[in-house]
């Protein structure tokens, strides 16, 4: 039905639109000249038809349902139900009145289901018609209006304007639903465990907070061994810290030698095959890392007497660092680059060898660029999710042992919220907790690494 | 004096030698570990496209199939196949006892039934004869014909029985097992049984979601991208809008996973599981990548163009419209396709919004429940059955190959239609 | 004494030819000008002489061009060598980002011509003395090079290339981003630079060239049209182009 509407109110859009341009023409042919071209008549009129439409259409859509919801339980109040049994009565309503409904049929519910059904129609036709009624209206009210000396072109424009100015919004109204989904949760969580017991607790076993009765407050002496995030945190920065370790020394040096030494055939044809490495996704590398380099490792261990797991810490971050090798040689080879080329050709005019001028003059050069990607880095592998997954540990074990496994944020977040989950269960709101802190650090590096690539650049720049 | 000079200066070309080493095995270590990852995902993979199928006989005897005289094709369909089916791999080996005869039914997939069923469909006039059949092997007979078994395990350490894999190796040695073109790998969706799993369904997921995705980010960040780049005054709540871009395109995508979660499903109440929600979690994400290539290709047309026009009397809207978007369009539309190839990688988010239920029809909207390619390529490398591990390799390079097509798309798009400013 | 003879150098950028059968002879002590109008060569040439035209990769160089009776363009020649005894003062001054002493010692330290950290200070102390910075700067040597004026940082550049104690300074137009005073500074500089060292400058001005040098060099087109003391390319040039060109008739 709200389909029908919705293709209706379009077509009388496009009708208006057609009648806007023909009163424009109209005009035209009495030989008064028209301020603006005759298609803007019709998009202004289109525009008086179509959005009011749409303003009253969507303000219907969202409030109709709780109105609805309003007006049947009314009859339930003062009758001593709690909210979750009002929400129970509502859905039964609604599963009867939609034929559904499965349970024993009580003559209050049915009453309900009866009144639901009067009210969703009578909610229906007066919609139709309040919209019907105020594109008319508006229609009408426009149309009039329309002269040789209405300017319309304006109009239009400044709505244009609206329409792109609303567009660049979107990016904050995503902030401001990434910070609003994760806040709550985690507000929930610290009220039940405390801050304190979160950030410096060291056992972290989720399994253990299991669904409870609604009506049970929680008691959260009960959870005070069982929601520590040190073990997570570390497992996040150790694994971490392994990537950097693979990704930094060949990123590096890949990017000197792409920038400096590679002659234009071997930079043609090296530069997009390293970057084919960062267009892989990331459940492909942890793919590989569980089915290749964890095993492999633990043979190579074993060979060696080393006790080593099929998951560790060193196969899951050496499989991070090579997918994080293309960021770094990128981003360096472009800072290197922009070194200036008198810096060069000073060092060299005084006898230096190429990786001299490399290591004394353009590196140091450098230096604010490459920082802000390897930060930018180490953001990327603190942000990384399925590698970890599929090729760490899923148990939050605090160790510094590469050889043995461990978890991350990322894999966490997984592990609590993969199946079902209910909102209002501490495990649940863990998860979001856990979201919040990587949002923040990332959030704090982020920032700072391109404060510090900002300063390079107007330095060069 | 001189000679230390000699000695110092070859100390410096060696330091020089080793430098230009490191550089050169950086990349070379960069490049083998690509190589060895392609060979390593091709040679496990290519063999997915190949099916085993055991040719076996099968007797279409109408009184265990419950037919009267002259079926018509809708008895047919009603038939009972299990009975036949299941004589019909007993009759492997005659003196085959009860638990011998289970083990003869697992031999093939528990598709049989069907495929018996499709043969008398296609030609009734089998009724009462004998016809060899094409059966699907199951996934572990798949593996052991493929060579990927572990033959010398102990029995009770493998899946295969020995009896099984006499039987079977009585077939291979009478020529009734072949290997054939794995059509169902492309056609079929997700399954439990190794053998029947295809990647169907989970396709189709990625398509929805990504055109959903592309029908959200794309003119809202077009749009805001021409709003930002020629539109908006100086002050600081534009400088604000660039920052908040700048951020989320470096936000870990289950962060975005996780508003996906608790936003659009639990306060917008959409549908679990669904290529919708997908599709609107994965445009959030590629809204600031989209945003920043837009900016750039209309940072790069000249302002000589937009004096031009403006020059001629038309309007800031005009010029921008008419002239700026239209020239800027080869590259916005190529950072587009590299965004939404970006998109079509990500797991985690989908996971975290359901899509990665088992689910095994083809969906046939976005509204419908449905995996992605990259979530497929998670639900079965978790799972423990061989056969899995070459059907993960193939729809790895399936997705790789999607991937490589978007890509080289985006670059011919650039190429061929970008206009050089010199 | 000829300290540099060039013989028939041809150099060529790809397929195009910028220099032609240049042959020329630098006298040792002195200070010799290359004159000529934007774009014939003159940089090229200097450029040449301690090989920097090897860091651009299409540009290749023919002929001989001998120092010390030793030819530089031999395949044997070690250029890292070549460059300590050949210095360079470009026309934008560029001091490493890094601090003042740092950059005075960059060469020194590179080539271990000091033992230790007495003789480096010494160094320094002594090639800012004759690049006539050491008063301006002494008491801020640890502040980094690219806080000082142009004309400062110019002189920066050639206390720089004075480390080493290099026999030949080359200077590519060193005073065409300096303002006049700065450029007077560096004149009488390179007057008193000439007791010890070589100079060889390319200019656009050709006050400049007159009031510096004891010799002159007119290239035009790629081609060296004629060369001689100073006086008479100024005075009395055998050839009419240079004739035309000092009495500015184009250029």
């Amino acid at each position: 039905m709200n389909l029908i509407l919705f293709t209706f109110i379009v077509l009388l859009g496009f009708t208006s639109y057609y009648f806007g341009r023909k009163k424009a023409y109209t005009i035209q042919s009495t030989k008064k000249r028209l301020t603006a071209l005759p298609q803007f008549y019709g998009y202004y009129l289109a525009i008086w038809c179509a959005i009011p439409a749409f303003i009253i259409f969507s303000l219907w859509a969202i409030f109709e349902p709780t109105i609805v919801k309003l007006l049947i339980l009314s009859d339930y109040l003062n009758q001593g139900y709690l909210d979750d049994e009002l929400n129970l009565i509502y859905e039964k309503t609604k599963a009867l009145s939609r034929g559904q409904f499965t349970g024993e049929i009580t003559p209050f519910i049915k009453a309900s289901a009866e009144k639901y059904l009067s009210l969703r129609s009578i909610a229906q036709s007066s919609k139709v018609v309040i919209v019907l009624s105020a594109i008319i209206a508006s229609v009408a009210y426009a149309y009039k209006k329309i002269s040789s000396n209405s300017r319309t072109r304006e109009p239009v424009e400044k709505f244009l304007n609206a329409v792109l100015f609303t567009a660049s919004l979107a990016a904050i109204l995503t902030t401001v639903g990434i910070v609003f989904s994760l806040i709550f949760q985690t507000i929930d969580f610290f009220k039940v465990i405390p801050l304190f017991d979160f950030v410096f607790g060291t056992h972290w076993y989720p399994a253990k907070a299991f669904v409870r009765d609604s009506s049970e407050a929680l008691d959260p002496t009960m959870y005070s061994d069982t929601f520590g995030a040190v073990p997570i945190f570390a497992g996040t920065f150790f694994i971490a810290f392994i990537a950097m370790c693979v990704a930094i020394p060949i990123g590096l040096m890949s990017g000197i030698y792409l920038a400096e030494y590679a002659s234009y055939k071997v930079r043609q044809y090296a530069k997009p095959l390293i970057e084919i490495l960062a267009g892989i996704p990331t459940v492909v590398y942890g793919f590989f890392a569980a089915l290749t380099v964890g095993p492999f490792l633990k043979e190579l261990g074993t060979s060696m007497g080393l006790e080593v797991s099929a998951e560790s810490a060193l196969a899951a971050g050496g499989v991070m660092g090579i997918m994080i090798i293309p960021f770094i040689s990128s981003l360096s080879d472009d800072v290197i680059t922009s070194v200036p080329q008198s810096l060069r050709d000073g060092s060299y005019a005084m006898g230096a060898t190429k990786s001299e001028t490399i290591k004394r003059v353009i590196f140091p050069a450098a230096l604010p660029g490459i920082v802000g990607s390897i930060l930018l880095g180490v953001s990327r592998a603190i942000g990384e999710t399925m590698i970890v997954v599929m090729a760490s540990g899923l148990a939050a074990n605090l160790t510094l042992n590469p050889l043995e496994s461990t978890s991350t944020i990322t894999a966490q977040i997984v592990v609590i919220l993969i199946g079902d989950q209910a909102f209002g269960d501490p495990k649940t709101q863990a998860a979001f907790a856990l979201g919040m802190s990587l949002f923040l650090v990332t959030l704090c590096l982020n920032i700072v690494a391109l404060k510090v690539v900002k300063k390079y650049r107007e330095k060069y720049e | 004096m001189n000679k230390n000079k000699e000695q110092l200066l070859k100390k410096r070309y060696k330091a020089e030698q080793r430098f230009r080493l490191y550089g050169q095995s950086a990349i070379f270590m960069a490049l083998l570990f690509l190589t060895f990852f392609i060979f390593k995902i091709f040679s496990t993979g290519h063999s997915a496209f190949q099916k085993t199928w055991l040719i076996v006989p099968v007797t279409f005897d109408a009184e265990l199939m419950m037919l009267e005289q002259n079926p018509s094709n809708v008895d047919i369909q009603d038939a009972d196949y299990y009975d036949i089916a299941l004589k019909s791999m007993a009759d492997l080996d005659l003196n085959a006892n009860e638990d011998q005869e289970n083990e003869l039914k697992r031999m093939v997939s528990y598709f049989f039934e069907k495929e018996i069923k499709n043969e008398l469909l296609n030609d009734p006039s089998l009724i009462g004869k004998t016809k060899e059949v094409y059966l699907t092997a199951s996934d572990d007979l798949d593996q052991v014909f493929k060579g990927n078994y572990p033959r010398d395990l102990p029995e009770d350490q493998r899946r295969v029985s020995d009896y099984q894999l006499k039987i079977f190796d009585q077939l291979v040695a009478n020529g009734k097992v072949e290997s054939k073109f794995n059509i169902s790998f492309f056609t079929n969706p997700d399954s439990r049984e190794a053998e029947l799993a295809g990647i169907a369904s989970s396709f189709m997921g990625s398509i929805f979601s990504i055109l959903v995705c592309l029908m959200i980010a794309f003119p809202v960040a077009v749009l805001a991208a021409i709003y930002l780049e020629e539109f908006a005054p100086k002050n600081r709540f534009t400088d604000f809008i660039e920052v908040n871009i700048n951020n989320l395109a470096a936000v870990p995508s289950i962060v975005f996973g996780l508003l996906g979660l608790g936003v659009l499903l639990a306060i917008f109440q959409l549908p679990r599981s669904t290529p919708l929600v997908g599709g609107i979690t994965l445009s959030l994400m590629t809204l600031p990548t989209i945003i920043i290539a837009a900016r750039a290709s209309l940072k790069a047309v000249p302002p000589s163009i937009r004096e031009a026009a403006l020059a001629m009397g038309a309007s800031r809207m005009q010029t921008t419209m008419h002239h700026t978007v239209p020239l800027s369009m080869p590259g916005t539309l190529s950072g587009t396709i590299i965004g939404l190839a970006q998109a079509l990688g990500e797991t985690a988010p989908l996971i975290l919004i359901g899509m990665v239920a088992f689910v095994n029809t083809i969906p046939g909207s976005p509204m419908d429940p449905a995996a992605s390619l990259p979530v497929q390529i998670y639900i079965w490398a978790e799972s423990a059955e061989r056969g899995f591990v070459e059907k993960v390799s193939a729809c790895i390079m399936v997705l790789l190959g999607f991937l490589i097509t978007m890509n080289l798309f985006a670059q011919i798009i650039r190429h061929k239609f970008e206009k050089k400013w010199s | 004494m000829i300290k540099i003879k060039a013989k028939d150098v041809d150099v060529f950028y790809g397929k195009k030819q910028a220099l032609f059968n240049i042959s020329l002879d630098i006298e040792e002590n002195q200070v010799t000008a290359l004159i000529g109008p934007s774009g014939c060569g003159k940089s090229t040439f200097l450029r040449c002489l301690n090989r920097m035209n090897d860091v651009i990769d299409i540009c290749s160089v023919k002929g001989e061009i001998l120092i010390n009776d030793f030819n530089i363009n031999d395949k044997g020649c070690d250029v890292v060598r070549l460059r300590e005894k050949i210095g360079m003062v470009f026309q934008k001054p560029n001091p490493f980002p890094k601090t003042l002493y740092e950059n005075v010692s960059y060469g020194p330290t590179i080539h271990g011509i000091a033992q230790s950290k007495q003789e480096m200070d010494e160094i320094v102390e002594t090639s800012l003395k004759k690049a006539a910075l050491w008063e301006e700067v002494k008491d801020r040597l640890h502040e980094p090079g690219t806080g000082l004026s142009g004309g400062q940082q110019q002189r920066l550049c050639i206390a720089r290339a004075i480390s080493v104690s290099p026999e030949v300074i080359l200077m590519d137009e060193p005073c065409s981003a300096l303002d006049p005073i700065a450029t007077a500074q560096i004149e009488e500089l390179i007057d008193g630079l000439k007791k010890e060292h070589t100079i060889i400058i390319v200019t656009h001005s050709m006050a400049q060239a007159a009031r510096v040098s004891q010799n002159t060099g007119f290239f035009h087109l790629g081609q060296l049209i004629e060369h001689g003391s100073t006086d008479k390319i100024f005075k009395n040039p055998d050839n009419k182009k240079t004739q035309d060109y000092i009495t500015g008739r184009f250029g």
